[in-house]
This record gives C-alpha cells, structure tokens and sequence, in this order.
C-alpha cells in the first residue's frame, strides 16, 4: 500500500492530479494529459519513489466517453519494491486526433509499448523516436483494438487462392476415411470400423 | 523396368481419383520417395512444441525416413506447416511454398494451419488451403504424435497411391479404453516411472 | 595488368563501402519462426538492425472480449505455450484478486507443483534448443525426453500434454490424481538426474562456452530500463524474483534461492536457466511435503464453481447453479486489477478491466519476452552474425507471449 506514493504527487503537482484511488492492493492516479511526461520524469527521478521500471503501458478504449482512451501505465521501484499505476484520458469520440507525450526517452521499455500502442489503438506519442506499426502489417488499415472494429474484419495481405468454394475444401469438404491400405488394430469396439467414434459412456451418479 | 517417360511422377488434380502407378518404375519411384521425405518444418506456434516432441526419441519420424529437417525449402520435399499462420506471415508461406521443387507436398500441422483454428479474427489466415494447396490436414491443437504419424503415413500412402486428393487425419479409438492391448503394455513398460495406483 | 606481388592501397580500388543489408526472415530457424531481423551487415559484424515482431499475432486481446472470463484460459494457454499451466494460474490470480477469493490451501499447492513442473518444462525447452542451435543435438534430446516426463504428468493430471486449459477461477478443473505425488518425485528425481548428465556434457566442451561467454552482454542498467524481468534480468546481476519480492500462493513459506549471473551473457542465462530448475525442484518437493491429501480444491461459492454432476442432476440448486455458470458466465465486479507472477519469462502480469457483466472489457497481458525482444537490438548491435544465434536463443522468445 503506498499511499505515501500517491501523496508525494499530489503534493509535488497538485493540478495534475485529476482522481486517485486504492483498490484491491492497487494505487492508481489519474492526470491530466498535459503533465504526464512531467509526473513520470518525477516519479523516475525522485529518491521517494525512484521508479526505476515502467512494466507496462496499454490503453483502454471507453467509446461511450469523451475523453475517449484511457492510457495506463504501471510503474515499478526495484528498490522499494512499489507499484503505481497511472492513467490519462486523451482522444475525442472519432478517434481521430489522440496525442500524448511519449515517455520513450525516460524508460526504454517505453519505445516498443508505445508503439503497440498506437497500432492497436491509434494513439499518437508526440515526439517518439520510430512510431510505426509493430505488431500488424504496415498494410493493415485501421486500429483494431478499439471497440468499434469488428474482430472478423479480415484484411488480407494476400490473395485468396482462386479455388470454387474455397470455404468448402477440405478438412470442410467430404473427408476420406482410413483404413489407408495397411491393417489396423481393432481396439475393442465389436462389429464396427475404426475409424469411427466410440460410443460415449453414460455418466451415472454412482460414478462420481 | 517400365519405359521412362519424360515426366516420370503424374500430379493429379485434387478431385480425380487415383490411378496406381502405371509402371513398375513408377512404384520403384513412389517407394523412394515416401520413404525419403526431406520435411521443411515451417514452425511457427505452440504445435512447435508438439513438432519437437515428434522429432525427439519417444515418437520419432526419422524411423518413417523423415530423418533430417531441412530449413531451406529448395533442398525438401515435404512442407509441415505448422502453427497458426496470420495474414503477416501469409506471404512468406506462400514464397516458400513457391521456392520448393517440383514433387512437393504440404502436411498441415494442428487445427490453426487446418482452418485457422479458434482463432476467428482479423489477424489469422483460416486454414492455409487459402493460400497454398495441401495434401494432409492433421487435426489437433496440438495433435498427439500418435495423429502426426499417423498423417505422416497417410501421406506416404497417398504418394504411393499417386493420390493428390486432401486427405484428414481421423481420431483413432483411445488405447486407454482397452488396457488390455499390447500397445498399452508396451508404452507401459517403456515410460519411466509406471506410478503405482493409477487407474487405466 | 599490374604484377600480381605490388600491392595495392585500399584508395585505389573501387570497393563498395554501403553496408551489406541481410535479412533473417520469419522462417529461419533460429528465429523461432517468427521474428524478423533486418541488418546491416560490415563484414560480420552487425553494425545496425531492426527487430521486427508481430509474426504471430493472433488477436488474443481481441478474442477475449467476445467470450466470457472462463473462456479466456484457452487463450491464455497459448501465450507461453511452453509453461502453459503458469499462464493458467497467473490468470486465475489475477481474476480472483478482482473477485476476492482465495483458493483453499490444498488448490495452492497444487497450483504451485504444476506450475513449477511447467516452469521446468520452460526452461528444458529453452536450453535444450539453445544448445541445439549451437550443434549439439545429444542435450536437446535428453532434455526433450525430460520434457515428455514432465508433460505424462500434466496428461494424467489435465488430459492434455501441453494445453491443458486446466485452471479455473477459484480453482482448478479437477482434483489431482491418486499417484500424483509419487508420480512427480519419480520424474523430478529422473530430470534432476539428466540435469547432470547434460552438464557434465556441455560445460567442459571449450567450443560451447566460447561461443557462449561474454556474447550478447547487457548492462544491468539497460535491462532496467528496458523492463527486462525473470532469468534475463537475473542474469545481468540483479536478484527480481516476483516469488521473493511479492510472495503469492505459497512461495513465501518455502524456501528456494534465486540464482543471479554475474556477466549477463548469454551463458549466464543458460546457467541460470538451469540452477532454476533445481530451485524448482526443490519447491517442488517441499509442496509435495505439505500438500494435503484430501481437502477442497475449488472455492466453495456457488457463483464461481460448477457443481459436482451429481447434485446438477438431482437438485434443483445444482441445475440453477451449473445452468448460470455455464451460459451466463463467472461474473466479475466492476474494477481493474493488475494481478501479476513469476512466468518463465519473467513479470507476466494480467491487467483486467471489468464492467461487470460476465464479457471482460479488456484483458491486457503485460508479456515479459516482448520487452525482452525488444532488447534484442541492443544485444546483438556490435555483434557478430554468428552470436546471433546463441543471444536470441538464451532470451527464450516465445511467439505466442511476444505477439500475442
């Protein structure tokens, strides 16, 4: 429980500070966009808090909002050994223009989370060294973790084989059965080929 | 031996039935073939680990003469996909499968290569039969060894046989339910702590 | 033409002097199938390169806010497919921290056995294709036929020898087995054994350490910074165990050592790979001391665990009860959570949000080998091609946690 952690901030930005709570073991602050690069270089730098680790960043897509994304991060001090997690509300209800500060030059975790970030998301880090696509295609159009992408969009990088009723071929389409030209052990079922199914034991309540 | 005729292996087209080989040279060259399948292990998820299994003693394909993995697709014959495949890695199957030499053979690893598996969204490519034509589906996610092998023979059945039609691996009755069979007794004997107690 | 004895000064000759820009593609097998490296090349020497990722993303976060909290565990199998059963209970905690309930004691045992079994099988697997890479194929087969023990275990446990999808939210899917503790100590003493043998095999071979020892070197600080966590960061020399610093389970009442390099290269983290599966071992069977033979495995709240068949059958409290779970789901309160524990990896944190139905909103899982790889680079800058292999094996990067 490091209430002293979150008290340190409100003190040292008291305007930053937008809510805070614990929960379940957690701390969480949220701050305003605007001071979010400044809250973490404190958190970093400070001997209080020395967080030394960012361990992750991601957003969360609240459409229903405005702020729409919320962009967390959890940091961690391996030499006090406490956690806090921070938040910010940025981006209007499109989606379309949703800027932070990145953080990438504070802790070097920062730089592949921040770009997962905007690839899932669309959330730009203003002044990141490389922000481009890393776990899609650069192909790929759109952010699909955001709520209003359908996750059967398919957008395929290559051509679908030009086969009739692709959908259908096999394992869909009629399946060829074994034996394949060998002998087979029969396992026990009587009368009945073996490349069917066994018979499914009716479960009584004296099994249990 | 048989006249040789220019182009000794007929591919046939998925859907035709197949003829058995038409010479005797032709037989002579579908034995050394299945027999000497040079596999390409495009290993790409968790069926990986499954694939390691089949190569490690226990199950071991070698002993079906798929002994030597090659890596690179212009010294195999036979493609194992397996793992998921998403859209990103689609292209570089398909450049791979493209690369390989004339017989080949695609083997398709675990349900995610089969039809895309559980995973019904917009990063994964359902089934590699979208992009890349295949001989065997081996179900399973990840399938037993027993199923690889088992689709490993299937597949040798079929390049004997001529046969280009896709062919799946069906589910064999469990051994278990029939603890009497020699070949519940012999894995018994051959695993390394038979614990005491346990129920067949 | 000149004669062939004068020679010839560097300015005179036309050399091309752009770097050489290589491409180990997605499909190579060092690259685990799906990582790729664009390099600058001068000579051997790698003077610049980008790692790229995302060669195997699946869309888990997606998938999992179609179902419901249960259905979530096949998916989470398939992160770090090689200790499956970590993955399991890491989510499991982390859906019980949001929820509130603590497993009875006999499941957290039983919990950590299989997790350190799984643990075991990670790091088997790791060195084992370290070493393979490097040309030594013997170690690799014995540490697979170890793994095969360890996954008979998990078959007679769970059913399924590598995704077993076996943990539950307030539990487990089933009790152990009758012969589980004897069945264990028979396969830990026999990989402890092998353990040996594959060191008595590899450590004297001067081929083995010269190409491990002092390649592929990160400072503790960039590690740091980087967010490297688990038996990399270890082997850079500073001592983050999740299972020391934030006991769960039952952690903090045994006691395990946690093994720390000296070099941060890549042998160290080979050799600290294997010291951590005898600190395994030893958790292991002081579990198995002190896990009781009977008791509860499953929480005892209606809301959360399924019945037993019986009473679904003959009661009327068993049908309602069974019929809520399965078709509406656990239901998880409102509220976030970070729930996170010791993978194979590393820091393998769950970061759950929850609106109180039973769809989770958003599973976000903080994978420790993404940051890992994404250290890659400076790992390997200043290397040679050659080192490539054995740096990227010993960061164990595995696909399926990396792309998610």
């Amino acid at each position: 429980m490091s209430q002293a952690l979150i008290e340190l901030v409100k003190q040292s930005f008291p305007d930053a500070v937008l809510e805070s709570h614990s929960q379940l073991g957690d701390d969480t602050l949220v701050l305003a966009p605007g001071r979010w690069k400044e809250v973490c270089r404190f958190l970093k730098d400070h001997e209080q808090s020395s967080m030394n680790m960012l361990i992750d960043l991601t957003a969360v897509d609240f459409p229903n909002r405005e702020p729409r994304f919320e962009v967390v991060a959890h940091l961690y001090s391996l030499d006090r050994g406490h956690r806090l997690r921070l938040k910010t509300r940025v981006g209007d209800r499109d989606g379309e223009t949703v800027e932070l500060d990145t953080i990438a030059d504070l802790w070097g975790s920062a730089n592949w989370l921040e770009r997962e970030c905007y690839d899932l998301f669309g959330v730009t880090f203003v002044g990141h060294p490389d922000l481009r696509r890393i776990l899609l295609y650069p192909e790929f159009d759109g952010h699909p973790l955001r709520k209003d992408y359908p996750a059967e969009r398919i957008q395929p990088l290559l051509q679908y084989r030009d086969e009739p009723n692709i959908n259908k071929v096999a394992p869909f389409g009629p399946d060829e059965g074994m034996p394949f030209g060998r002998q087979t052990h029969k396992f026990g079922i009587e009368g009945e080929d073996d490349h069917l199914a066994p018979r499914p034991r009716v479960i009584t309540p004296a099994d249990n | 031996m048989g006249e040789l005729k220019p182009t000794t292996t007929s591919i046939l087209e998925p859907g035709q039935q197949s003829g058995f080989a038409t010479t005797k040279f032709e037989a002579l060259l579908a034995w050394a073939q299945k027999y000497s399948l040079f596999m390409n292990p495009f290993v790409t998820a968790c069926c990986g680990m499954e694939f390691m299994a089949v190569s490690s003693p226990r199950y071991d394909f070698s002993r079906f003469g798929s002994e030597a993995p090659r890596f690179s697709p212009r010294q195999s014959d036979l493609l194992w996909v397996v793992g998921t495949i998403v859209q990103r890695q689609a292209p570089i199957l398909k450049r791979i499968y493209e690369q390989m030499a004339e017989p080949k053979w695609v083997l398709a690893f675990g349900t995610c290569a089969s039809s895309g598996g559980f995973y019904d969204n917009y990063a994964c490519v359902a089934g590699i039969d979208k992009i890349i034509p295949c001989d065997v589906y081996v179900p399973g996610c990840p399938p037993r060894p027993e199923a690889v092998l088992d689709g490993l023979m299937l597949l040798q059945d079929k390049i004997q046989r001529g046969d280009r039609t896709p062919g799946i691996v069906k589910p064999r009755i469990d051994p278990v339910q029939a603890p009497d069979t020699a070949l519940v007794q012999l894995r018994r004997s051959r695993s390394s702590a038979p614990p005491a107690g346990i129920k067949p | 033409m000149e004669p062939l004895d004068q020679d010839l000064d560097a300015s005179e000759l036309e050399l091309p002097t752009e770097p050489m820009l290589l491409n180990v593609g997605p499909a190579h097998p060092a690259m685990h199938g799906t990582v790729r490296i664009v390099m600058e090349l001068s000579g051997e020497v790698i003077e610049r390169c980008d790692v790229q990722v995302g060669y195997l993303h699946r869309g888990f976060e997606k998938m999992c806010e179609r179902g419901n909290w249960t259905q979530v565990f096949p998916y989470a199998d398939r992160l770090n497919y090689v200790s499956p059963m970590l993955n399991n209970v890491g989510f499991s905690l982390a859906c019980e921290k949001l929820l509130g309930v603590t497993v009875p004691e006999r499941c957290q045992w039983y919990r950590m056995i299989l997790g350190e079994m799984a643990r075991i099988s990670d790091h088997l697997t790791c060195d084992g294709a370290m070493a393979m890479e490097l040309g030594a194929f013997t170690p690799f087969l014995w540490m697979i036929k170890c793994r095969e023990m360890v996954w008979e275990v998990m078959e007679e446990e769970t059913g399924a020898r590598m995704t077993h999808s076996f943990g539950r939210i307030g539990g487990m899917a089933a009790p152990p087995t009758d012969g589980f503790k004897d069945h264990v100590r028979a396969v830990v003493a026999h990989i402890m054994q092998v353990l040996g043998e594959v060191e008595r095999l590899l450590l004297g071979n001067r081929i083995f350490l010269d190409r491990l020892e002092n390649v592929g070197v990160i400072s503790a600080e960039d590690a740091i910074s980087l967010g490297w966590t688990g038996p990399c960061l270890r082997a850079a020399g500073v001592p983050y165990d999740v299972r020391k610093a934030h006991p769960y389970m039952k952690y903090g009442e045994v006691d395990f050592d946690v093994p720390v390099g000296t070099n941060s290269d890549s042998f160290d983290r080979f050799m600290v790979r294997i010291a951590e599966m005898r600190q395994s071992a030893r958790i292991i069977e002081q579990c198995l001391e002190r896990m009781p033979d009977s008791g509860p495995v499953n929480v005892d709240d209606p809301r959360i665990i399924l019945p037993p068949k019986n009473e679904v059958y003959n009661t009327i409290e068993g049908t309602i009860q069974h019929f809520k779970i399965v078709m509406e789901g656990v239901k998880l309160p409102a509220g976030e959570v970070y729930g996170y524990t010791e993978a194979g990896n590393g820091e393998f944190g769950f970061y759950l949000v929850s609106d109180g139905s039973g769809t989770p909103y958003r599973v976000r899982i903080r994978p420790p080998c993404f940051l890992v790889t994404a250290g890659l680079e400076r790992v390997i800058t200043g290397q040679m091609m050659a080192d490539v292999v054995p740096s990227f094996g010993s960061l164990n990067m595995i696909g399926g946690e990396c792309d998610r």
